[in-house]
């Protein structure tokens, strides 16, 4: 157990493997992140990408290796890490039955953070969903959907964002709009660490790793 | 966290009233079931209250079985219990807010309609009383422990099955001591005993049956 918090990374994996079906997926994989970094995995589908995410954001374990957070394993600041880490699935994880402010609010009040209302209507605004705040989301297009995790994203405020394949099911403007929010983020001093299969270009520099060209066939 | 627990309640209840036809659910099979056995087995007044606390206390306890899946399905299928798993609050807390919303829906109009249903089966009235105190006490009792089920089974493709027969042993004793309340209390004796016993097995639910959920749910989602 090494604690040095000197280092400047505040997400850190070391020798993670994941092992999937009797299948390896990854093994040896280190990644250094530091505060004001902006990672992108690549990789085929199949290639482990969401298990890694997930991997990293503490919801599956890994079948070897460790993951920190500033410097110290996951598992064991877990209240420190959910507080200053936002997880975006595919899943959309939205109640159709519920209104955009409702969805909001409870995504909110599930990280224990109250928002006033001027302030989620700012952040509607800014994913173009202004207006919609009173609407059903089963309503809503799944484009405008997503819209709304992207105002959850914003309001979370937290300093890693980790996010799998956010542009999905989002226009060309809803893809200009993840890369604008990326770049202020980035900006500020966040991290993000993202999967995508569309081209996303951040006029920023933005390290990659690329999963699964090494391994072929059986672990 | 309290807050935390509070807003979560909310929000299924909110989710529940919203979809009002699948809140009647449990309530109209327990009325159903119960009503129907004068119907086809006698109408005879003293074998109706014979068979009375075991006809009663089988169908609520079907009749929330039926309803377990709805604890945690909708969820986990549209992402949401990731986020309750990656939330700052101890998630003991977030799924004791989700098994009290289940129990407010379904464990307790079962309660309040119970004394009807006794009166369609020829129970005693100082029977009644005991009916819904056995109820109340169990009644929650088959919600936090079946939560330990459906978290281990949300995963599972109809899983339905699999459900019954995790559960349904575990539902046996709570089973047993209800019934029994209400026999013993029809021929005019003390309950205490059962009714103690209840309540036992509910205050060690309360405080166990969340941490296995919880443990079950990390377990499920790291598939």
């Amino acid at each position: 157990m090494s604690n040095t918090n000197t280092s400047p990374s505040i997400l850190e994996t070391r020798q993670l493997e994941c092992v999937r079906d009797d299948r390896l997926l990854f093994s040896g994989l280190s990644i250094t992140l530091a505060a004001g970094e902006v990672l992108q995995i690549e990789g085929a589908n199949g290639s482990g990408k969401t298990s890694l995410l997930r991997i990293l954001c503490g919801l599956r374990r890994a079948d070897a290796g460790e993951v920190l957070w500033q410097g110290e394993e996951v598992s064991g600041v877990r209240e420190d890490y959910y507080a200053n880490m936002i997880y975006i699935g595919h899943l959309p994880c939205i109640k159709g039955d519920l209104t955009t402010l409702e969805n909001i609010r409870s995504l909110l009040d599930t990280r224990s953070q109250s928002v006033p209302l001027d302030e989620i209507d700012q952040a509607l605004a800014k994913v173009g969903l202004a207006g919609f705040d009173d609407v059903p989301a089963k309503a809503l297009s799944s484009g405008q959907r997503r819209r709304i995790l992207l105002a959850f994203i914003l309001l979370a405020k937290a300093r890693l964002w980790i996010m799998d394949e956010p542009l999905t099911a989002l226009d060309v403007q809803g893809v200009a709009l993840v890369e604008s929010m990326l770049l202020e983020h980035r900006e500020a001093g966040g991290s993000a660490i993202f999967t995508t299969h569309h081209g996303m270009q951040l006029p920023c520099e933005m390290r990659s790793v690329t999963l699964g060209i090494q391994q072929a066939g059986k672990c | 966290m309290l807050k935390a627990f509070y807003h979560l309640l909310a929000r299924d209840l909110r989710l529940a009233f919203r979809l009002r036809h699948e809140l009647a659910n449990p309530l109209i099979f327990f009325v159903l079931v119960v009503s129907l056995f004068p119907l086809a087995v006698t109408p005879n007044a003293e074998l109706l209250q014979e068979m009375a606390p075991g006809v009663i206390w089988v169908s609520a306890l079907l009749s929330v079985l039926l309803s377990l899946d709805r604890l945690f399905k909708q969820d986990y299928e549209d992402g949401s219990l990731d986020q309750l798993m990656l939330s700052p609050n101890p998630l003991v807390i977030l799924v004791l807010a989700k098994v009290a919303a289940h129990w407010l829906l379904t464990g307790l109009p079962l309660v309040l309609i119970a004394p009807l249903l006794g009166l369609f089966m020829y129970v005693p009235a100082e029977a009644n009383g005991v009916l819904m105190l056995s109820l109340l006490l169990g009644t929650p009792v088959l919600s936090l422990v079946g939560a330990i089920g459906v978290s281990l089974t949300v995963a599972v493709n109809r899983g339905g099955v699999l459900l019954s027969l995790i559960i349904l042993p575990l539902y046996i004793p709570i089973l047993i001591f209800g019934a029994n309340a209400v026999d013993v209390a029809s021929d005019g004796l003390s309950v205490r005993g059962q009714i103690l016993f209840l309540g036992a097995v509910l205050a060690m639910s309360i405080s166990l049956a969340p941490l296995a959920t919880a443990v079950a749910l990390r377990i499920t989602a790291s598939r």
